[in-house]
């Protein structure tokens, strides 16, 4: 069996995954929840809604953190779900995972609750100003908030508690994160530079300042009611992405490893694609020649043809822009043939969990190829003409598929691609 | 296949100017460096030079869409695409791969004042929040704010569209954006990265974070290794550091001149027991084999106990010459590692055979770069 791609890199293979969203916690929930068509979208009660245009989402509410704040759900979420891969995977020894670690975190700040004490334990009660945040937090008392709100520390802890080598890389690159994380450890296994590497994306973010950013950005679904009909990925009338909240993680390793160990494969990362795009801050270039450019170059890094592609995971954020310019990119790439491609957007159940959802539709790319059952996409009652595409309508579907392409674009002209597949070709 | 990589590209910024020469002329003066004590004070800033935007964000629209730490770091971007002969090559700009080390984005301060205050009498402070919030923020601040705007800023004003990551985690987060830039080009997964990180220190919300954690230094300026007697501590600089890596073969094709090599990176997460920090300063001058007669270029923040530890090593190496360059631009965090390699290429093309940045976090993350001369 070869051990290299066409290429003479190291093929990538991988051994263990894990995953949490509002769907539940671990593959087998959410694998029975996304192909009976089951949305995790619901109404917040976190916190109030009033006031507010948008007042659904996917929030993962099982899971509990404390004090509860974006980077410890963040941090709960990511070890749920590299507990779940590494136990799979059973590479190395508890504690002593044999590789490194890169992993795509929310950007974190001080939130709301921690201001609001330190303007309470500063004594100032009319024209408080960060002078006053300041004297609170000189005396000591709130130490333990430097750590939680750093960049740094969630990679920090995982890399604690699961012993894996060297400096975490911790990233972003805002909606594509997760897939990002993925690349980051395709690339240093392919360059021989570790065996192994624990790939992951989280994202428990939900709170109102972050809901209100993306809301007066207009990016928000408004369609509260009912909160499990607001994601139209695809359909005529979508009209935004839903947040959502989730983790998921993958051990990829050197495949020629994996095999001499006798781990149990479950598919390959066969290829990734990526390109900026300098247009705008928010928007894809009008010709989408970024998002055909980071597709084919994935399809090409897997030695594969367009003509390869049985599936599209897509990046189906539900945004009017983004399925626009994904269907574009893919008749692009795939030609006439991408009308017969069945292509469906997980997000139409789980939301969109934003750092974590290329690494969290990796891994449904994978159990797709494993359970030959493609997920459909929900909430598909009125079609787009502009989008001829085969989008799995609201109903799960079985089918032989050997090669994926998982899309992920964000923010700031971000485009990731991978391809994923059971077998390399 | 292992290739060289050589640094083709460098921009610097901070309280000093905005190139090597001026940093260098301060370095030889021993000056004391400029600060702010009286915008934050107690607390004292390294603020950064006023800078004429237009000559590298030419478009107000896009000088206003950012807030100043993404300025900083796209202006020190352009400045190292025009030093590598890149600026004006859409081409070569177009595969060119990015890694930028950063933090976050900065907040509306006023707003935030106004709701702290009125909260507290808020009949419902959840409700209350949720008013103010969709009334008062700016829709576009959350551009400003992203990690990964200051990677699409510069993808937008300077048209650097190859691979656009961003790497966060403090001072690591500069660290590992040179170590994986160079391993990239080293196994021949791309000839041209443009990499660095920028940091405005002239923000209440990040002098909260590091007085949360009583990291600040408030006393009348002492150097970065006179501090620990009176319990350490650091004063941020506003500054930003990018360098354009790439293999030597590719710069050779393109006839562009190298600055310097840059030979190894090492970055690791030591667990701060008492003598870890040294040890692994001495294991990281060892893996990547530098001499004794090589100039430390030191990020020590001034954090204790961690800098002391970092000086005593330094005195068992035998270094030439040792920079602090804390001393010079204050402490940059993401940015750190990133100014140290500009100011070592700066030494190395001007007659230093070899150089060594560290890197030291004031609270994880240690590592060191060395760099020798070009030729």
């Amino acid at each position: 069996m070869a051990h290299r791609d066409r290429q003479g890199r190291p093929l990538v293979a991988v051994t263990g995954l894990g995953v949490v969203t509002s769907l539940g916690q671990g593959r087998e929930d959410n694998w029975t929840a996304l192909t009976a068509g089951r949305s995790g979208i619901h109404a917040i009660n976190r916190f109030p809604t009033e006031a507010l245009r948008t007042t659904i989402a996917g929030t993962v509410d099982f899971v509990a953190a404390e004090p509860f704040c974006a980077p410890m759900l963040s941090e709960r979420l990511a070890m749920l779900a590299a507990e779940e891969a590494v136990g799979e995977a059973g590479a190395g020894r508890t504690g002593d995972f044999p590789g490194a670690l890169f992993i795509a975190v929310p950007p974190v700040e001080l939130e709301w609750p921690q201001r609001q004490a330190l303007a309470e334990a500063s004594g100032q009660n009319d024209g408080v100003t960060y002078r006053d945040l300041l004297g609170a937090a000189a005396t000591g008392r709130f130490k333990p908030w430097h750590d939680l709100f750093l960049f740094g520390t969630v990679a920090d802890r995982i890399a604690d508690r699961f012993g894996t080598k060297g400096s975490p890389i911790s990233l972003s690159t805002a909606c594509s994160s997760g897939a990002t994380a993925i690349q980051l450890g395709v690339e240093a296994i392919r360059r021989g530079e570790t065996d192994a590497a624990l790939c992951i994306g989280t994202d428990g973010s939900v709170h109102a300042e972050a809901l209100i950013r993306f809301s007066l950005l207009s990016a928000l679904s408004t369609h509260n009611d009912p909160p499990e009909a607001a994601a139209k990925p695809f359909a005529k009338n979508r009209d935004g992405f839903v947040m959502g909240e989730g983790a998921a993680a993958l051990v990829i390793e050197n495949a020629e490893a994996a095999r001499a160990r006798g781990a149990a494969i479950l598919g390959y990362v066969l290829g990734c694609g990526e390109r900026g795009d300098g247009f705008h801050r928010t928007r894809s270039s009008p010709d989408g020649a970024p998002i055909v450019a980071a597709i084919r170059g994935a399809i090409e890094d897997a030695g594969l043809t367009p003509d390869d592609i049985d599936y599209v995971n897509a990046h189906g954020t539900g945004t009017p822009e983004n399925d626009k310019m994904e269907s574009m990119g893919c008749m692009a790439v795939i030609g006439e043939r991408m009308k017969s491609v069945p292509i469906s957007s997980n997000k139409s159940m789980i939301g969109h969990t934003l750092t974590a959802a290329g690494a969290v539709e990796a891994v449904m790319s994978l159990l797709t190829i494993r359970s030959g059952r493609i997920p459909p996409t929900i909430n598909y009652h009125v079609p787009d003409p502009a989008i001829p595409l085969d989008v799995v309508p609201n109903e799960a579907r079985d089918a032989d598929v050997g090669i994926v392409l998982s899309n992920s674009f964000g923010f700031g002209g971000q485009n990731t691609c991978l391809v994923i597949g059971a077998e390399p070709k | 296949m292992m290739r060289e990589v050589v640094i083709t590209g460098v921009g610097l910024v901070s309280c000093v100017g905005e190139d090597a020469e001026s940093h260098l002329a301060a370095l030889a003066s021993g000056a004391p460096p400029r600060l702010d004590t009286t915008t934050f004070a107690p607390y004292a800033v390294h603020p950064a030079v006023h800078l004429d935007y237009d000559r590298q964000i030419p478009k107000k629209s896009d000088q206003r869409q950012m807030e100043p730490w993404q300025r900083l770091g796209v202006y020190a971007a352009g400045l190292a695409l025009e030093t590598a002969g890149a600026k004006a090559d859409a081409g070569l700009k177009g595969r060119m791969h990015l890694i930028v080390a950063a933090g976050g984005g900065e907040r509306d301060y006023a707003v935030d004042g106004q709701i702290l205050t009125g909260i507290r009498n808020a009949a419902d402070p959840g409700v209350f929040l949720n008013e103010r919030l969709m009334s008062d923020l700016r829709p576009t601040l959350f551009l400003a704010q992203l990690s990964n705007l200051l990677a699409g800023n510069i993808s937008i004003v300077h048209g650097v569209t190859g691979a656009s990551r961003t790497f966060m985690g403090e001072e690591s987060a500069g660290l590992d954006a040179i170590r994986v830039a160079h391993a990239r080009i080293a196994a021949g997964q791309g000839d041209i990265f443009l990499v660095g990180g920028a940091y405005n220190a002239e923000r209440p919300d990040v002098l909260l974070m590091f007085e949360l954690g009583g990291f600040l230094w408030k006393k009348p300026f002492r150097s970065v290794w006179d501090r620990a007697a009176e319990g350490g501590g650091f004063i941020p600089g506003s500054g930003a550091a990018f360098l354009v890596m790439e293999a030597r073969e590719h710069a050779a094709r393109r006839g562009a001149t190298p600055l310097a090599a840059l030979a190894g990176v090492v970055s690791e997460r030591t667990r701060r027991t008492p003598g870890a920090l040294p040890a692994a300063l001495a294991r990281h001058w060892a893996t990547l084999g530098a001499s004794p007669g090589a100039v430390v270029l030191s990020g020590a923040t001034g954090v204790s106990p961690a800098s002391e530890e970092e000086r005593a090593w330094l005195t068992t190496v035998g270094a030439a010459t040792i920079h602090a360059t804390g001393d010079l631009v204050g402490h940059t965090v993401e940015a750190q590692a990133p100014t140290g390699a500009v100011l070592a290429t700066a030494l190395l093309q001007r007659g230093a055979a070899e150089a060594v940045v560290t890197s030291v976090g004031h609270w994880r993350g240690d590592g060191a770069i060395r760099l020798t001369r070009a030729e």
